[in-house]
């Protein structure tokens, strides 16, 4: 009898906890076809506005925003929050962990509380979103845009997703260090002047207490600076003046040499030996800014961490031995471009343009946004304060050519990239004429493969 | 009496076994099952989103079968997985066996081996990459660029990780061994040789099946330490611009083709995962009832 009763008690216990269990999922369900939580919507905001929210979001729509950069998730709460206090419409931001963008974007597109507002950087995405991202030609945002230049079109002409920034890249000067070896920047307006201070200074490091390039690491963390965005300087200059508007099926490297030249002065004059790259573990960021290297290889978006240490830090263009490059301005392009989901309702489309709308043209919104993205293209934003994009439109305004980033068009990115890798750690550890041939292979012939494996 | 009682408990065994089972089967069919099967309809279909596709018959297989990528990465982890599971099993038997002799300390011992599988595969990839190029540095090379020390780097990693938790087995199986036995054995004149051999390690043999099992599996299965120790590198480039990534195995080929941007690609990788079960559990359960028919009773 006894035996029964535990037994019972048990199966009752069990029960409860199921129920509990199912309870539970119906919870988590509902919210999630409220496309998130009030707690996911305004982590920053109190329990008043989740009552407000809660209310609107009915009949109006909501927003839920896939942020693709870890670095300006915190600002992108806040401001979430703060659209939320304002008028009650709920904002939901959830930022991908570094480098899981795309796949993160997959898993969140099936979902029943799929995105409304996600991010298609480059061509790649493009080709792979463009059935789920709305037309936003002419639309509200649309028309907030000072320029069309950071746009991503498909091959209809369709306005698949506008850039909410614009970033630059090139390679990041510590002007004190220059001089303090007894140079001066204006030596350096070509690759010669740039080659002769790198290599004057690598020359005597030991003496000067610090070496011409920071380390050029190999590892995933790093290895973009140079396979994603030093390459983009072959790119720039085979496009010959006219932009792609396609990733071309096929390229011919005839810049590669270039491409080399920079490269080679990279590797050569670093405080790191070429050898030890492949596995990474130096701190490229952190070289430049305790002042033991001159230069280093990176972008825009470096501004705010290195500005406390090297405030006269400033950013000059890729020079590589190309006729002309005097003229050379900065590598500018984004690959921050939003897209509305086509497969959204109504009402969340229309919240998630008002959203957008806001973030560009409120003062303190778009006050915040810019110092987090840099700068924003719109003609109500806030004025920029980042020092790299001023360098970038000093050269512009000085009548230099910009390098916009032929870079976004790379075929199956992440396979070629990696490929341009493998090839350059063989590179690194024997600098021979036949490995750079298989560099050039993996760069050219690469490019041609990777586009036939994604068009196939 | 004692019968009657024994049959009122399977009565009851019947009647609530399947209240008390219930939450575990649904749980397996929620979260196994039917995935399972989703997975088997997907690798016939062409999708970007799983809720959006749209069936295409068998042409991923074909694509599959034609992938000259699949078949190295197949050939590779086939290699691999003979490989670890000998060098695994034979050190973690060796190990298991000093360990039982009663020496002192053995339970410090014990523990510091198993240490390694408490951490993840991951982390022990980029700290084992560390340590490799640390030494291999010295030689003006890294583990990223030759395929065998890539391969033989992953050997010791799994070895390292591994041995600790395939010991553990072998030391439950060799305090099982029966006294007597031993006792007999020592009386008849035996060697220590021969009472190994013809002793002891027919009477573990029970272990070696699970070990066996397990390492061959693991082998197969490896992912995370292979993706963090090498991610594939080096890579043979051919003329052509086409790849062969040396060091990559099954799982991590199914991945690269997953996220590869092909419209085709993610149906592609589905139907290399379903080939892959196959090929997984048919190896297993070969080598369960081959080494199951080895096993002593006692």
């Amino acid at each position: 009898m006894k035996k029964k009763i535990v037994s019972t008690m048990l199966c009752a216990a069990m029960i409860t906890t199921m129920l509990a269990g199912c309870g539970g999922s119906d919870n988590g369900g509902s919210a999630a076809d409220n496309a998130g939580s009030t707690e996911e919507a305004a982590p920053a905001g109190d329990s008043a506005d989740a009552g407000e929210a809660a209310a609107p979001a009915a009949g109006g729509g909501s927003v839920y925003w896939l942020n693709f950069k870890p670095e300006s998730d915190e600002v992108l709460q806040d401001i979430a929050a703060t659209y939320t206090a304002q008028t009650g419409v709920e904002v939901k931001v959830v930022t991908a962990a570094s480098g899981t963008y795309s796949t993160t974007l997959l898993s969140e597109m099936d979902k029943s509380a799929p995105p409304t507002l996600f991010v298609i950087g480059n061509q790649a995405g493009v080709k792979d979103w463009k059935d789920y991202a709305l037309d936003l030609t002419g639309t509200a945002i649309a028309n907030e845009l000072n320029t069309d230049a950071y746009n991503l079109y498909d091959e209809t002409g369709k306005l698949v997703s506008i850039g909410y920034c614009y970033e630059c890249y090139g390679i990041i000067v510590n002007p004190d260090l220059i001089e303090k070896a007894g140079h001066t920047m204006d030596e350096i307006k070509n690759f010669d002047g740039l080659k002769a201070v790198a290599e004057d200074i690598h020359s005597r490091a030991g003496e000067l207490g610090f070496d011409a390039f920071s380390s050029s690491d190999m590892d995933d963390s790093s290895s973009w600076r140079f396979t994603g965005h030093m390459a983009n300087l072959e790119y720039y200059y085979e496009q010959e003046g006219t932009p792609w508007t396609e990733c071309p099926p096929t390229i011919t490297g005839k810049y590669l040499d270039n491409f080399k030249n920079l490269y080679d002065l990279c590797i050569n004059n670093s405080l790191t030996d070429p050898k030890e790259l492949a596995t990474g573990g130096h701190d490229a960021e952190n070289e430049f800014k305790t002042g033991q290297a001159a230069f280093f290889i990176n972008g825009s978006w470096e501004y705010e961490a290195v500005k406390g240490d090297v405030p006269n830090a400033t950013m000059i263009p890729y020079y590589c031995g190309v006729a002309g490059e005097e003229k050379a301005g900065l590598n500018c392009g984004t690959e921050n471009c939003w897209a509305i989901n086509s497969k959204a309702s109504a009402e969340d489309q229309q919240a998630t343009m008002d959203f957008m709308v806001w973030c560009v043209t409120d003062p303190d919104a778009s006050r915040k946004l810019v110092d987090t993205f840099g700068v924003m293209p719109y003609k109500s934003a806030a004025e920029s304060t980042n020092g790299f994009l001023a360098a970038a439109d000093k050269y512009t305004a000085d009548g230099c050519y910009v390098m916009n980033w032929a870079t976004n068009f790379q075929p199956n990115v992440d396979s070629y990239r990696a490929t341009l890798v493998s090839a350059l750690n063989q590179y690194n550890a024997d600098q021979s004429d036949a490995n750079w041939e298989i560099v050039r292979t993996a760069f050219v012939d690469g490019w041609a493969n990777e586009y036939n494996a994604v068009n196939n | 009496m004692k019968t009657s009682s024994s049959n009122s408990l399977q009565k009851a065994i019947r009647r609530w076994g399947i209240l008390f089972m219930g939450p575990v089967l649904i749980a397996f069919i929620i979260g196994f099952v039917w995935p399972f099967i989703q997975g088997i309809w997907l690798s016939m279909c062409q999708f970007r989103l799983i809720s959006d596709a749209k069936f295409i018959g068998f042409g991923n297989y074909v694509k599959t079968f034609q992938d000259a990528s699949f078949r190295h990465a197949f050939w590779y982890t086939a290699m691999f997985a003979v490989v670890s599971l000998v060098i695994i099993n034979v050190l973690a038997f060796i190990v298991a066996y000093i360990l039982t002799l009663g020496i002192k300390g053995s339970n410090l011992y014990r523990t510091v081996f198993f240490m390694p599988n408490l951490i993840g595969g991951i982390v022990l990839g980029y700290i084992w990459s560390m340590i490799f190029d640390g030494i291999l540095g010295r030689y003006q090379t890294s583990i990223l660029l030759e395929s065998k020390y890539g391969f033989w780097g992953l050997i010791i990693l799994m070895c390292w990780q591994q041995v600790g938790y395939m010991m553990i087995i072998y030391i439950a199986g060799l305090q099982n061994v029966p006294g007597d036995i031993l006792e007999a054995a020592r009386i008849d004149g035996a060697t220590s040789m021969q009472t190994l051999f013809k002793v002891t390690i027919p009477n573990v043999m029970s272990s070696f099946t699970i070990c066996m099992f397990l390492s061959l599996t693991n082998g197969f299965k490896l992912f995370d330490q292979n993706l963090a120790l090498t991610g594939g590198q080096p890579f043979i480039i051919q003329p052509g611009g086409t790849t062969i990534k040396t060091t990559e195995m099954l799982a991590l080929n199914i991945y690269n083709t997953f996220y590869s941007s092909n419209t085709t690609s993610q149906g592609v990788a589905q139907a290399k995962a379903v080939i892959f079960f196959i090929l997984v559990a048919g190896l297993g359960l070969l080598q369960l009832s081959y080494t199951r028919k080895r096993e002593v009773q006692q």
